[in-house]
């Protein structure tokens, strides 16, 4: 049923029709909605879970890896500060492979202190061994979620499904919210094979000494790479009964024939579609959104940039020293490309920097003048900032 | 509490499973099992064969608290030691679900599994383990949540009074003037500047149902303690006192022996506390000079220095925070000890006499 929402609200109704047996989580803006409605679902008798309002972060993420290795379907959401609480444990579950489904809204990472909207959170934990989808609009969110689980369920790897905090979380949007039984269709019970039972006792997280540990890790980064076709699959098969899709590893928009390409990641794929068909010439330009950044789809992403000379890469994230993070990635993985294009990164949009809609023609401007960088935080006002700092 | 017919089904079920009688029926003479620990009467829910050190406190503590906990169990254990000896992958000791994820959220994920249980109807307890660093520190937070939230946990920590598992470092645990590598004594310093933490008390701040003190030089003690635990439904914490013999200082075979000094000096009191109030103790005939107890242990060794003022300072120190045990607990008694009943159900420990 097609409904206005606010996207924290939508999410929390997705997380319901997922049947989850144990939720747990810890207050943090942007993520607080989420939670907040979900205790309202519960309370209301709308959601039969058991909600545990943990103490900590990182107690939430520990709660979720006790329960679903019990055998419960769990939830859990959180944000910058949160996540970055939470990492020990996100490590943890990946390595124990242990499937879960984690929403991150997605905030900056103080310090200064900031509660608005960047990737430095879910990006700090791209090494985890979690699963990331990005969702450019709150029905993705919504989607991407019930997705997530299947996913995660099929392939025993947690899913972090990352969505811009306040831009999405916070925006109210028309969202087709899934019927109940076409998602328990989709979506069958949770059945995990390494849960502990007394009946079939097993040790689960042991020591594992040099002597095991590279074939541990050679695997756990297979399972993650095995993973890609299962996450198109999920994609279609959502397809199949729903009717519409998130593109599955990455999704295109514009000219086929493009020589330019903008690759983003998030609420920002929105912004630089509207940007675009405001836009007075948009022949040989086209936009990417990478959906699924972890495991990294390559083979995808070089198909989808053949023919391209410029790639500019957005990205709402860096590395300081370094530059970008997923410009960075790219430019590895075009490494091996026979025509690479030229790879242009910016981080925009940091600390919920407003990212307006001439972004897209400020962009394609500074390509045209040749005054894009290599790598740039390219919003940034260099005068308001003393000379040696700039 | 007379367990209820499904109860009694299940633990025949797992018993059946796993191949181990629970005494009433006696091996076949004709047919004699080719493992000896095949005949043994009782559960084990930590198996022998691991690789804990000669005289572990610990390891021994584990066992008497798996065994009288029964085998519908599951465990979350914190790191440390006793995660360590037990799983060297592919091996483990465990004859109950067992998960391990980190030093300082047993108690959190103890949580998670409850959660999981309870969602799915079912009355397996749930037991966290911790060594003294895990639960006295790092993981303290987590517990403290656990306990406020009521989950049907028993939380057992093993309390050997310093990170062991790294190399013998100073905890929130570790008793005051005691040598660790952290807190060596020398010309400045002699051995650990605080007191150790009275996590007890803190514990039953919470106001939990049960909570108790036991020591590994009275099995009879664990048992009763973790049976007890067992029957509740809520939060529940014991602290079992556990020497470790690389960390102290002493022979492995003395473990028992010293860990009895430890109560009987009252620098370790036995307690039992019920809502945030004291309601038994176990009492002490004749204190024990604690000079006795820290003369048998090389960490206390500095403490015996001849013509060192600050040595006999800080043995007057430790005797004087044993008779304050002795004092607020109310531990001196001279009556006559109560029977002790617990050899009559020993034959069919873990099966269903529990």
């Amino acid at each position: 049923m097609r409904q206005a929402l606010e996207g924290s609200l939508a999410v929390a109704k997705a997380v319901a029709l997922c049947r989850p047996g144990v939720v747990a989580a810890y207050p943090i803006t942007p993520q607080t909605h989420i939670v907040e409605n979900i205790s309202k679902l519960v309370a209301d008798g709308d959601l039969e879970t058991e909600l545990v309002s943990v103490e900590s972060e990182f107690s939430a993420a520990s709660v979720v890896l006790g329960a679903a290795a019990a055998g419960s379907r769990a939830y859990t959401a959180s944000s910058s500060q949160g996540i970055m609480l939470m990492a020990e444990v996100l490590f943890n579950i990946a390595g124990l492979r242990v499937p879960m489904v984690l929403t991150c809204a997605n905030r900056a990472i103080g310090a200064p202190l900031n509660i608005w909207n960047d990737q430095s959170d879910s990006m700090a934990m791209r090494d985890s061994g979690w699963i990331q989808l990005y969702c450019a609009d709150n029905q993705e969110a919504v989607d991407s979620l019930i997705q997530a689980y299947r996913i995660s369920e099929r392939t025993e790897l947690p899913v972090m499904v990352c969505m811009d905090g306040f831009i999405l979380t916070h925006t109210l949007e028309v969202i087709d919210i899934p019927e109940q039984d076409k998602v328990d269709r989709y979506l069958p019970p949770f059945a995990f094979d390494r849960r502990l039972d007394p009946s079939d006792p097993i040790s689960l997280g042991a020591l594992v000494t040099p002597e095991f540990f590279s074939e541990v890790k050679h695997s756990q980064h297979a399972a993650m790479q095995k993973a890609l076709p299962d996450i198109v699959d999920a994609d279609k098969e959502f397809k199949k009964l729903f009717g519409r899709d998130c593109g599955g590893l990455l999704a295109e928009h514009g000219d086929e024939e493009a020589t330019v390409a903008i690759l983003t990641l998030g609420s920002i794929y929105g912004t630089l579609r509207a940007g675009m068909e405001a836009h007075k010439s948009r022949k040989k330009v086209k936009l990417i959104h990478l959906r699924c950044f972890r495991p990294f789809p390559e083979e995808v992403l070089m198909a989808a940039l053949d023919g391209v000379k410029d790639l500019i890469v957005v990205e709402r994230a860096l590395s300081p020293g370094l530059g970008g993070i997923v410009g960075t990635e790219i430019r590895a993985v075009l490494s091996t490309a026979r025509k690479p294009p030229r790879v242009h990164n910016v981080a925009i949009g940091l600390g919920g920097r407003d990212v307006p809609l001439d972004m897209f023609s400020r962009l394609l401007e500074a390509l045209k003048n040749g005054s894009i960088a290599e790598f740039s935080v390219f919003d940034a006002d260099l005068s308001r900032l003393p000379e040696e700092d700039r | 509490m007379a367990p209820n017919a499904s109860k009694i089904e299940r633990l025949k079920e797992l018993r059946d499973k796993h191949g181990r009688t629970d005494g009433s029926v006696l091996p076949d003479p004709a047919d004699p099992p080719k493992d000896l620990r095949q005949a043994q009467p009782r559960f084990r829910g930590l198996e022998a064969g691991h690789r804990a050190c000669q005289g572990c406190g610990e390891a021994l503590a584990a066992r008497l608290v798996t065994e009288a906990a029964g085998p519908d169990v599951m465990i979350s254990n914190a790191t440390g030691c006793l995660e360590v000896f037990t799983t060297p992958w592919p091996q483990s000791a465990w004859r109950v679900p067992w998960i391990h994820s980190l030093f300082e959220n047993a108690a959190a994920v103890a949580s998670g599994m409850e959660a999981a249980l309870k969602a799915q109807g079912k009355s397996t307890k749930v037991l966290a383990f911790g060594g003294d660093g895990g639960t006295f520190d790092i993981g303290f937070q987590a517990l403290s949540g656990m306990l406020e939230r009521e989950h049907n946990v028993l939380y057992v920590c093993f309390d050997n009074e310093a990170y062991m598992n790294t190399g013998i470092q100073r905890s929130g645990s570790t008793p005051h003037a005691a040598r660790t590598t952290t807190s060596p004594p020398g010309k400045a310093r002699m051995g650990k500047r605080h007191l150790k933490k009275d996590l007890l008390s803190i514990i039953s701040a919470h106001h939990i149902p049960y909570g108790a003190s036991t020591s590994v030089a009275y099995p009879a003690d664990i048992r009763r303690k973790v049976r007890r635990a067992m029957e509740i439904q809520g939060p529940t914490f014991l602290l079992v006192h556990s020497p470790c013999p690389l960390g102290w200082g002493h022979d492995g075979a003395l473990t028992i022996e010293i860990a009895r000094l430890a109560v009987q000096s009252g620098l370790f009191p036995l307690v039992e506390m019920e809502r945030g109030e004291v309601t038994d103790v176990m009492p002490i005939r004749k204190p024990v000079p604690v000079a006795n107890y820290l003369k048998a242990q090389q960490r206390f060794r500095h403490l015996f220095a001849p013509d060192d003022p600050r040595a006999l300072q800080e043995r007057e120190h430790l005797q004087a925070l044993a008779d304050y045990n002795i004092e607020i607990y109310g531990l001196y008694s001279e009556e006559a000890d109560p029977l002790d009943t617990d050899g009559a159900d020993t034959v069919r420990r873990g099966g269903l006499a529990n």
